[in-house]
Order: C-alpha cells, then structure tokens, then sequence
C-alpha cells in the first residue's frame, strides 16, 4: 500500500482524533505532505513483518512550542540530515520512517520526512494517540534504552546526544530546542526492525486513515467516527466553560460541556494538559488518561484542539481504550493519571463507561 | 466640524447599497437603497446621488444648506470580496517569504485554489531573512537573492512575509524600501495585514497586493462621484472590525475592506439602539446574519477565516448567517433555504405574486413594516384564501422563530440578559419576544443600520506580537499599546482622543522563557 496525495486529508482528519485534542495542528504538516508526495511520489506504507530484521528504523518527531511551528515552518533539509548522521553512527542506511507519535502533527508530517528520503513509512508509531513528554513513547516502556537522540534545526544544525537516561534525554532536547529557536526534528530510539517488535504500536498509520475516512461521504459522521474508533459517547452538548493557566511550561485547563437533547441536565468536565486527560461527571471519572479522550464537532465529528475549545461549541466528547501497551504497570508508571500529577488508580474506560469497548486496531507484542 | 456639517455613510452590499446621511449631532437626515448594480460602481454613485438629492430636498426644508456642507463620505463596499470571489480585476503579485533555510517545506500560496494562484502568482520565492521567536535572525537579509528572483517575474506589486515580523518588521521595512527604490513597485508587508501563524497571513498579505488595482478603482469612483457632484468631502473606506481607514490608508490596505458589510451592520444598531452590549441580527432577503455587540465593537472569531478558499487569520466579526430572510420560500415542510431574492415585489403574496415566501408568513401572524399599507389586505384578498395556505404560514413563523432561538442561543453563550437588536429590510419577521434575549429592540432607520455603522465609525490599529512574561512585560505591553495607538492615528483618528479598546493576553506553552502572546487594538473619533 502506498499513501498518495488523496490520502493526506482523510490522514489529518485521523491524527488530529488520535491527537485527543494534542500533537499540534494538523494543517501545516498536511500541506508539507502533499508537497513532498507532489514532488518525489506516493510513499510506501510498510509493515515491520514486510522489514528485514536489521533494518533501522528511525522514529522521527517535530518538537518544540506549537505557536512557534505555525510561524516558523520547519524547513526541508531536517530530515536529510538526520538520515546521514543515522547512517555514519550506524553504518549503514535508515529502512524505514516512523512517526514518533501518531496524534496531531506529528501523524501527518512523517509522510513529507518520508517522501523527502524516499524511505518508506512503518505502519506504527511509539504513542497511538498524542503525549506532551519525549518519555512517554512505547519504546521506552518496552524497556528500548534512551541512549541516542539525534536532533536537526532549521538553521541546518545537527546535535548526537548520548543522554544517560530518558529523563536527560528530555532535559537536553528541550535546552537543544529552545537554542534552536523553539523547533526542531528529533529522531530518538533509532531501532533495528527486529527490536521494534513489541516496542512500538503496529498498525497506527491505518488506522489513522480508517478514522479520517469514516467520516466521508456519511449523513452521520458523529456515529460512523464513534463507531470505527469503537468510543463511548460521554457526552454531547455545549461548552459552557473553558478556564487555561500555564503551569511548568504547559497550558493546563478545564473545559466544561452541558448537555443537550437527550444529554440535558448532565454536565462533564474535562482537564486538559495540552491533550484532553480526565473527564469526570459528578465527581465519578468517565475516563482518563491513558485512554484515549476526544472532543470532537457534534456536526462535522471534527477533532477539536486543547487550544481550540470555545464557549458556546456544539460538541461531543468521545472515549475508547489505548494500547494494552499504556495498561501495564510500566505504561501506566509512565503515562497513567500519576504521571500527570493526578493522584488516582486508573480504571479502563470500558470500565467507567459500561460500554463494549471494541479492543484497538494494531495491538503490540502479542 | 461646523454644526451644519454632513456625514454620508454608503453600503455596498449584495443585494441593495444603501446610502445615509447624518447630521453633526449624529440624526439621520436622508436615507436610500438601491439595487446592487452587477458594475457596483454605478449602484453605488446611484444610492450616493439618491441619498443627496433627498437631503438636499431635507436640509433646504430645514435651513438654507447646500450639498457642500457634506465633510465626509464614508464607504463600505464589496468590491474587494468580489474581486477575489470572481477572479477578476486581480494584480499579478511576485510572492517573496524572508525565512530561508526555514519554512522551505510548504512554499507559499501551497494550499491556494489553482485558478486564484494563476490569476494572482507572478511568481514565488523563499530567500534568506526572518527572525526565530527570541529576536535573533535566522539569517541575514540577501539582497541580490532578492534581486535575482524580482528580476525575474513581471509582477504589479510585491507581496513580502518575513518569518515572525509581528514581533520584528525590520527585514520587511528592508525589502520594502529596497523594491521602492530600485523597482517602484508597491509592497504589501505583512506585519501590517495580519497577525502570528505565517501561512495565513502571508495568504491575507498576497490577496492584499493583489487588491491594489481594485482599491485604486474604488477610491477612484467614489472620489469622481464626489467631484462630479462638486462636494468637498473627505472620504474614507470601512473596514472589517467596524472601522474607518483614510484613502491613502485604504490603498495600502484594501484586504482590511473586506467583512466590513457584517461589522458595519453591528456599529450601526449599536449606534441606532443606543445599547453596547446586545445580540445583533440584520434581517436580509435571503438570510439573516446574527453577531455579538461588546462594549459596542463586535465580538471578532477566533476561527480562521476563508476568503475564495484561502485561508487567513484576519480579525472578522463573528457571525453566524442561517438561511432565513423576507424572501425565503415558504413550503409545506418548512421555510427556505431558497429566497426569491430581488424578486421579492413581484412574486411574494403580499405584493400580488404566487409564491408564498417568508415575508407573507409574518403578514399573516401579524408582522408588519411600519410601511407596510395594504400588505395584509393583499394577502387576505389573494386568489388562495384556504385553510391550508394559512396553516402553512403559522408553521413557517413557529419554524422560523425556532431558528432564530437556536442561533441566539449559539451566539448568547450561555448569557440571556443582553437585548436583542433587529436591524435589516426584514427585521419585521422577528417575533416581539425571543427566548434566550432580555427584549427585542427595533432601533428606527434599522433597515439602514449598515450605512450608519459606515457613516459613524471610528479609526483604529491594532498590533499581535509575543512579548516577554517576566518583569520586562507591563513596559512591553505599553509599548505595544502606543504602537496601536500610532496606528489608529496613522489610519485617520484623532490623537488626543484615542483609547485602547481591547487588549487580549494568551501565555503560551512549550517555550523556556515565559512569554505571551499580546493582542492591542486603539480606536478614536475621525480627526476634524
């Protein structure tokens, strides 16, 4: 299979739901797709299965302040860069792309970095939705040290970190980032196929795609969207409420919906922290991180962004399971509710919700 | 201004162009409408001629006056949007972004429909310039780069987008007076256009280069129909937050003209009402536009806004349109979406056509104009007289009035203290009681609100730049503030007597140092 130009919308309108209201917007990185494909050809979708065992693969991820990328677009050299320095640490040629994390931006830009390398793109990614810290990547759970981070600026800049551990991995790339002008390409957990076996989320690209085409060419795009991501419906109704503080160099906020039509009467709040985390209705948890929370146009089942709540939107929040990855203890160590200052157990939303929560598309290591 | 100066305010809009004119203390002495010729610039000399032959007969009722006495003409027209809508009359721009090595991975005009990109692009460029997001250049400026690509292209004026010049102007200044000096070519700076998010306003800056020919022609008409009716007036054009800009400040901006019918609409029933802070809906033939008045300036989106399939990130008011006016059709399931339009005199019921639109729908529940003679009887006496003509009506008005609830409540969110304010030719069709408003204020002169809103608004500027959070930040703000300031006096406002109307801050994520994004607009009275 091969993602061709007509693809990248329907792959925008999938990242930016997986983005669970995270990962940044989806536009730019669309455009640099369609360009890039414009320019070098559709870009092959790969398997790990259809990957020779030593094959690298390199996770790539754009990082920096979501304002600053909207202004100051990443350039096309980035990913060349990062693809030689790859080759002259490893001795020999990246096999593959992989996006970092499938949610928001960073979905939809690995077809451009892929197209400009002429490498194919693997069909997973380190996430299955959107998270705000470089950590919280599967590959980490699986336990992959974080050793090597490979960084490119706009500037034509290329920085090899050898961090101890994930913890100064973070610290570094961030003060790399801010020297760069608050943007840059990352590569970190390069990988061997054989490795990514169980250290990443299989089969995210497609379905990616699946959710951004349920939605075409319906009457009730609403359903057909909660339908393929297998969610519950938490609600439907209006945003009465949107309250942002910055904390910690993050936006952290509440969204509060009231329901409407057969909602009324029933309120659900939202905390977000860049990405939708907690939703909570009197005082009982609907759902929560690292599942996957979604607040979506009730119209058009458009994803909206943490930043893009308003008062007064018609909206309805969906919710459905994660990677069985993000429920072990190491996964939930990592990006549980604790991992975001909450202090409370996680329960599986087809828990909360009663519903018949179908499992995920692409479940790892297996 | 004398006490006996006149103001005239001009809607060009899509269906009718409407013309007022006010008096110094602000009465409407003369009011016309005329249809929106498919050349505006006749309707609008038509609607501009007719309002002063009816206030020339006015005033020289009232005291012995002349037309001289007219000091201002004020314009708000589509003729912008039209141009860009129908692809015509559009300038060929040459496109140069300051960013290089940056933003190479989506050039410019990417995402523009390919028939707008032929009509507009002489050609693109991305060449070294710009500033990263803490001030420092991301390269220096190139000028035979620049040279290069400009020699190049047959182009009518330049277009130029420098990565972060809300925050830093000083390599479009560059370029500007570069193409000025060795090319004499007009030059669209973006930091002047629109706000942070480059793609977007680089859209919004290349419309506004392709739009110099179109603002020449506008100031062109209205100054010529000015002349030829001897009237020394000044004359200024309305923008799209609801405000005045000189001519000269127009030629430089004539992608602020578009959006101004909507945000004039709102200052006028603000103006006619007497009420700041009011839910505003302006009662057309095929739709009604529904916006928000705060502290007596519309409330603007926060969405980004599409002009002919490109988006911008334009400041417009926000405004929700639903297919409700005095020409929609009537059926047995509901009301509209189709109107009759301009049609409306001779096929609605009420003037003795055959088709039953919304405006014979009101007659019938009993809502009329106030110059409304005979409607009802027309209706009463008409060739369909059955029970079932008339229960088709009541439910129109039960459907209609539903629609207008659930757009209230939409654009209210959540507060139903503030009145409602029907201003347009149709607003007769609202109920006397809205669910969701404190009260329904009918303003006089309403169905002229948009032409007032023209004749009575104020200059402005506005500055969008990221600033730091720390200490250095309340000087930054204040700084920023005199720069909006300047601007509204540069756009025509008087300096002793402007205000900052609204300041907006956001914190922004992801940066080391604090920052935030600061948004400043200043408005004051016109200058004497």
């Amino acid at each position: 299979m091969k993602i061709e130009l007509g693809d990248v919308a329907a792959l925008a309108r999938g990242c930016a739901v997986l983005g669970t209201g995270g990962g940044g917007d989806v536009r730019t990185g669309a455009l640099a797709a369609k360009r890039a494909i414009q320019e070098y050809g559709a870009v092959p979708l790969v398997r790990l299965a259809d990957l020779p065992g030593d094959a690298l693969v390199v996770p790539l991820s754009g990082i920096g302040a979501p304002t600053v990328s909207h202004e100051m677009i990443p350039g096309e050299g980035e990913p060349e860069r990062i693809a030689e320095e790859v080759e002259r640490l490893f001795g020999r040629p990246p096999g593959a792309v992989m996006s970092s994390e499938i949610g928001g931006a960073n979905g939809v830009a690995p077809v451009a970095w892929a197209a400009r390398l002429r490498l194919p793109l693997l069909d997973a990614d380190g996430m299955g939705r959107a998270f705000p810290e470089v950590q919280m990547v599967s590959m980490y759970v699986a336990g992959l040290p974080a050793d090597l981070v490979i960084m490119s600026d706009v500037a034509g800049n290329v920085v090899t970190i050898r961090p101890v551990d994930g913890l100064w991995s973070e610290r570094l790339a961030r003060a790399v980032c801010v020297a760069a002008g608050s943007h840059a390409l990352m590569a970190d957990y390069v990988l061997t196929a054989e490795q990514a076996g169980g250290a990443v989320i299989e089969g995210t690209v497609t379905r990616a795609l699946a959710v951004g085409r349920a939605t075409e060419g319906t009457a009730e795009p609403l359903e057909a969207l909660r339908r393929e991501l297998g969610a519950a419906r938490l609600i439907t109704g209006k945003l009465t409420d949107v309250e942002r503080r910055t904390t910690g160099g993050f936006v952290r906020g509440t969204a509060t919906i009231e329901g409407t039509g057969d909602d009324r009467g029933r309120t659900l709040t939202v905390e977000l922290q860049n990405e939708n985390l907690v939703a909570v209705e009197d005082g009982r948890f609907r759902a929560m991180v690292p599942d996957l929370i979604t607040v979506v146009d009730t119209e058009t089942a458009i994803a909206v962004q943490t930043e893009g709540l308003r008062y007064g939107q018609r909206v309805t929040v969906l919710a459905w399971p994660c990677d069985p990855l993000w429920r072990t203890p190491k996964g939930l160590e990592t990006a549980g509710p604790r991992a975001f200052g909450y202090d409370l157990d996680y329960v599986p939303v087809e828990d909360l919700t009663g519903a018949p929560a179908e499992g995920p598309v692409g479940v790892a290591g297996e | 201004m004398s006490e006996r100066s006149l103001r005239v305010g001009i809607d060009v809009g899509g269906t009718n162009t409407d013309a007022v004119v006010l008096d110094a203390a602000d009465r409407v002495v003369a009011k016309a409408k005329r249809p929106t010729t498919p050349e505006v610039t006749a309707g609008l000399r038509a609607a501009l001629d007719a309002a002063l032959d009816a206030v020339i007969d006015v005033v020289i009722d009232a005291a012995p006056a002349r037309s001289g006495h007219v000091t201002r003409v004020m314009l708000g027209t589509t003729h912008a949007t039209n141009a860009i809508l129908e692809r015509r009359n559009l300038g060929r721009v040459a496109v140069l972004r300051l960013g290089a090595p940056a933003t190479t991975s989506v050039p410019p005009l990417s995402d523009w429909p390919a028939d707008l990109r032929k009509a507009v692009s002489a050609g693109e460029a991305v060449v070294p310039g710009g500033h990263y997001v803490d001030g420092r250049e991301i390269g220096p400026l190139d000028p035979g780069a620049i040279r290069r690509f400009l020699d190049g292209v047959e182009a009518d004026a330049v277009a130029v987008t420098s990565v972060f010049s809300p925050a830093n102007a000083e390599h479009e200044r560059a370029v500007e007076e570069l193409v000025g000096r060795e090319y004499g070519l007009p030059v669209s700076l973006s930091h002047e256009i629109g706000s942070l998010g480059l793609l977007e306003r680089e859209n919004a800056t290349v419309l506004n280069a392709a739009l110099y020919g179109v603002a020449a022609h506008v100031t062109e008409a209205l100054v010529t129909a000015l002349n030829e009716r001897g009237l020394d007036a000044t004359p200024y054009l309305a923008q799209n937050d609801g405000t005045l800009m000189t001519l000269e400040h127009a030629a430089r901006l004539p992608v602020s003209t578009i959006g101004s019918g909507p945000a004039n609409s709102l200052r006028g029933a603000a103006f006619l009402s007497g009420v700041g802070d009011a839910i505003v809906a302006d009662v057309g033939g095929t739709s009604t536009d529904l916006g928000v008045l705060a502290g007596g300036f519309p409330r603007e989106s926060a969405a980004a806004v599409e002009i002919g399939g490109v988006l911008t990130n334009f400041r417009m008011p926000d405004i929700l349109a639903i297919a409700l006016g005095g020409g929609s059709v009537v059926r047995g399931h509901g009301v509209g979406p189709d109107s009759v339009g301009y049609r409306i005199a001779e096929e609605a019921l009420v003037f003795g056509g055959a088709t039953a639109t919304m405006t014979d729908a009101a007659v019938a529940a009993g809502r009329t104009p106030p110059d409304a003679a005979g409607w009802a009887g027309r209706l009463a006496s008409g060739p369909d007289r059955s029970e079932g003509l008339l229960d088709m009506l009541q439910r129109a008005v039960a459907v209609a009035d539903g629609m207008v609830a659930d757009a209230v409540d939409r654009m209210a969110l959540g507060r139903a203290d503030r009145p409602l304010v029907a201003v347009g030719g149709g607003a007769f069709l609202l109920p006397p009681e809205i669910t969701g408003v404190s009260r329904v204020v009918r303003p006089g002169h309403a169905e002229v609100a948009n032409a007032v809103g023209a004749a009575i608004a104020l200059a402005s500027g506005r500055v969008d730049t990221i600033l730091p959070a720390g200490e250095s930040r309340s000087k930054a703000i204040e700084r920023a503030k005199e720069e909006a300031a300047g601007r509204a006096v540069a756009a025509g406002a008087d300096p002793g007597r402007v205000e900052i109307v609204d300041l907006v801050e956001v914190p922004l994520s992801y940066l080391s140092e604090p920052a935030v994004r600061v948004h400043v607009k200043a408005a004051g009275p016109l200058a004497r």
